[in-house]
Parts: structure tokens; C-alpha cells; sequence
């Protein structure tokens, strides 16, 4: 063992290396709240089994939860243009992201809807609200506040599956660590800074996520 | 006109008959305690009343609006009619004040300052006016069902229907609830219960019916009823309870 750690590739490149961590956080904002959006509909479809939007989700949840992240990726940055729909990088990424999100938060936030005591369903019933005003006024929130701790792990483990997104060339916080170990051969300094950097976005995302449940979500004054 | 006339409802739950036809009649300012043994069809009852059950048989009238009993939309009829369940059925997420406000101004779309003052009015007639900011949790039983009750007038109904709703709480809080309920009575509030308490059937209601499988099996003024039962049944149930 007579490795010699440098520093230097690191603090040479630590431009890079921040702007592929903002590209990683920029991708994952836009694809939780684009996914959890997606979600919410998906939750509401499928627990009220919604014409059309039901089945449509039931196939959608399944053909995202059952095949892999990467070729989710690969068939809309490299399949789609055959069809004309021509993505870059980041843009297919966002969109890959948000579908799983989307497929994976449709069956967590919809059991958080199940969760809801029919009681209080029957009450906002009795108040003559219709079911929308009931869903948004009555289900949603307590609904979310029961699944947040699970929809901020997924939240998570999209962020870092995002790290996959090198692969078409969204320049994102692995393509930062894969330029630049090309540029230095540095690979130990650099995927252990990088892992280093992965685990403080995960840490900071689950920290943010949770003051926004607890202030959101919750927003309880007392 | 009867504010609800109900005539040979009949309510299936597979091949159980909860309901084997049912007549009921309730004026304008009347109070009317539904008792019975558990199973006798009495909540079924209650629910069909306020559209929370569909019915098989029968006629129902509300305030003169016949129903049909497979209506899509309830809502006409449940601005007519407000209802309190036995587990309060709170919005845990929303203050009392926010409880009582939230269907008057999504449903009547009132304003803020509209909803506002109906909510400290009605919380007021309640007894808990300091209890406005109030999450249900921090409240008691009575407290919660008291908040029910006011949610429930906010929407200015013409019968409040009452699914045994002392049923779930402690006996020391029971008074406080009953209390608010003969305080309606008094104010002319149109009244359906279905009770456990026999001694407030007697002392507030006006009239009783007491079911027995599935049917009204006697009705009548409350303390003749209780005083001199006419069929077996009532006078076994009357005594079992006392």
C-alpha cells in the first residue's frame, strides 16, 4: 500500500464538480415535484378507480416498477427520436425521472389515501362537499403526512439513481466525476469526493424534505 | 308537510335484511329518539337518511324532495340535512375553527369573513369560542364531539341527525354533550337520534320509536312509551337497559 492521495484533481476541478451537483439537485427538484405531482393524480385514479386514468396508471405503474431505470432512460434518449421526439440529455433525464417517480409515488401516496379513516370521508360527505373538495381539502394532506417519510426516501433514491444520467450525456455530478477522471486518471481521489458528494446531497435533500413535510405538509401552527 | 316521511324502506346487505320496511314521520321542530337493540337497523336507518346508504324499497321524502335512493348527487339533500357521527369524524389536520369553516365556504362559497364569524357563532353555541385555534387532538372527547355538533350547524341545516353520539365517550363528558343537544331542542332544531341515553329520550325527546328487527316496532310519546311499553319487546329492552 503505497498509494499517494492527492488532493489536487479535486480542488483543480471543483468547478465541474459543482456544477454536476447542481445539475444532480436541479434534476432531482424537477422530477420529485413533476413525479410526486404525477403521483397525487395516480394515487387519486386508481383509489377512486377513475375512468380511463385508472387503467391507464395500472399499466403505466407496472411497466415502470417492473423494468430497469437505465433502459427507462435508453429507450427515451435513444428509442424516442425514431419517432421524431428528439430529447437532449438532461431533458430525457428529467423526463425518466419523473416517470419512475411518478409510478413509484402513485402506489405510496395512494396508500396513504387508503389510510384515511372513511369516517372522515363520510363526514366531509354529510358537509355536502363533492369529492374533489374532499379529496384536496380533507384527504390530501393528512394522506401525504402519512407517506412523506416513504416519498422522501424514493425522492432519494431517484436523486441517486440519477447518477446513471452520465450515460446520455446529462452532465450531472457522475458525468462531472467521470470527465474528470479522464482528464487526471485519478480515480480513487476522485469517485471517493464524489461519493463524499452523494452523501451530502442525500443528507441535505432528506433534511429539506423533512422541514418541508413538518411545515407543509403538517403546517400546524400549534 | 313532514320535513322527512319515509314509508316501507327496506335495505339489504347481501342477503341480510337490515331494513324490512320502515315507516317514519318527523315534523318541522320535532325530536325524535331512535332506540333499539344493536342490530335493530337504527344507524342503517339514520344513514339512509342522509344518502350515506342507498336503500332497496320504499319512499323517502326530504322536505318534500322525493328520493330515489340511487341519486349521484347528494348534496341538495345534505344541505338540508347535517349529520354527528358516534367517533366525531374530525379533520384531524384543521383547527376547530377550520373544521366548522371549511364546507361553508368550499360548498356555499361564502367569504372569509363570513365563515369566520359563522364559526365563532356556532363554536359559541357549543361552548368552546376559546377552542377556535384548537387542533382536534388537543381536545377532549366532549370537546371534539361539541366542535362536530358546530361543524355540523355551520351549514345551517334543517335536521341534524345524531348517530349515537355519546356513544364513544367518556361517562363524566357525556353531560356536556347532551346539554348542547337539549339547548338545540329548545332553540326548535328538528332532532333524529339514535340514543342509548334513555333518560334524555324520555326528558327531551318528543316522540319515540323504538325498532326491533328491522321495523318501527313502537312509537309514541317518549314517557308514555317508557312508562307503559305496549309490546313484550320494548318492555324487555326497557328494562334491560334501566
Amino acid at each position: 500500500m503505497s498509494y499517494a492521495f492527492s488532493i489536487e484533481p479535486i480542488l483543480d476541478n471543483w468547478e465541474i464538480f459543482a456544477q454536476g451537483a447542481a445539475m444532480t439537485l436541479l434534476l432531482t427538484a424537477l422530477g420529485a415535484v413533476t413525479g410526486v405531482a404525477a403521483g397525487i393524480l395516480g394515487a387519486v385514479s386508481r383509489a377512486w378507480r377513475l375512468p380511463v386514468l385508472s387503467p391507464f396508471y395500472a399499466v403505466y405503474v407496472e411497466c415502470v416498477r417492473n423494468t430497469p431505470f437505465l433502459v427507462q432512460l435508453y429507450f427515451i434518449f435513444f428509442g424516442l427520436p425514431s419517432l421524431g421526439v428528439k430529447l437532449s440529455g438532461w431533458e430525457a433525464s428529467f423526463l425518466a425521472m419523473a416517470l419512475n417517480l411518478g409510478a413509484y409515488s402513485t402506489e405510496i401516496i395512494r396508500a396513504g389515501v387508503m389510510a384515511v379513516p372513511r369516517g372522515q370521508i363520510e363526514a366531509a360527505e354529510s358537509l355536502a362537499m363533492d369529492r374533489w373538495q374532499i379529496f384536496r381539502f380533507v384527504i390530501l394532506r393528512p394522506a401525504l403526512k402519512t407517506v412523506w417519510p416513504a416519498l422522501c426516501s424514493q425522492i432519494i433514491i431517484v436523486m441517486l439513481g440519477s447518477s446513471v444520467c452520465s450515460q446520455v450525456a446529462a452532465q450531472e455530478l457522475t458525468y462531472a466525476a467521470n470527465l474528470i477522471q479522464s482528464r487526471t486518471f485519478r480515480a480513487f481521489e476522485i469517485y471517493f469526493f464524489s461519493t463524499l458528494l452523494y452523501l451530502g446531497l442525500a443528507i441535505l435533500v432528506r433534511r429539506f424534505l423533512k422541514a418541508f413535510g413538518r411545515r407543509i405538509i403538517d403546517g400546524r401552527t400549534a | 308537510m313532514p320535513l322527512v316521511l319515509a314509508e316501507g324502506i327496506q335495505k339489504n346487505f347481501g342477503s341480510l335484511e337490515v331494513l324490512k320496511g320502515v315507516d317514519l314521520r318527523v315534523e318541522e321542530g320535532e325530536v325524535v329518539a331512535i332506540i333499539g337493540r344493536s342490530g335493530s337497523g337504527k344507524s342503517t336507518l339514520l344513514r339512509i337518511i342522509n344518502g350515506l346508504e342507498t336503500f332497496d324499497a320504499g319512499i323517502l321524502s326530504i322536505d318534500g324532495e322525493r328520493r330515489t335512493g340511487l341519486e349521484k348527487d347528494l348534496r341538495p339533500l345534505r344541505l338540508k340535512v347535517g349529520m354527528v357521527f358516534q367517533q366525531f369524524n374530525l379533520f384531524p389536520h384543521l383547527t376547530a375553527g377550520e373544521n366548522v369553516m371549511l364546507a361553508p365556504r368550499e360548498v356555499k362559497k361564502l367569504s372569509q369573513r363570513a365563515v369566520r364569524e359563522l364559526a365563532e357563532e356556532t363554536l359559541s353555541k357549543v361552548g368552546l369560542a376559546d377552542k377556535f385555534k384548537a387542533y382536534p387532538d388537543q381536545l377532549s372527547g366532549g370537546q371534539q364531539q361539541r366542535v362536530a355538533i358546530a361543524r355540523a350547524l355551520a351549514m345551517r341545516p334543517k335536521a341534524l341527525l345524531c348517530d349515537e353520539i355519546t356513544s364513544a365517550l367518556d361517562p363524566e363528558l357525556v353531560g356536556e354533550v347532551l346539554d348542547v343537544v337539549q339547548r338545540l331542542a329548545a332553540e326548535g332544531m328538528t332532532l333524529i337520534m339514535v340514543t342509548h341515553e334513555m333518560r334524555f329520550a324520555r326528558n327531551v325527546g318528543n316522540k319515540l320509536i323504538f325498532m326491533h328487527q328491522g321495523k318501527v316496532h313502537e312509537e309514541g310519546d317518549p314517557r308514555e312509551l317508557f312508562a307503559h311499553p305496549k309490546t313484550p319487546e320494548l318492555a324487555s329492552f326497557t328494562s334491560a337497559i334501566q
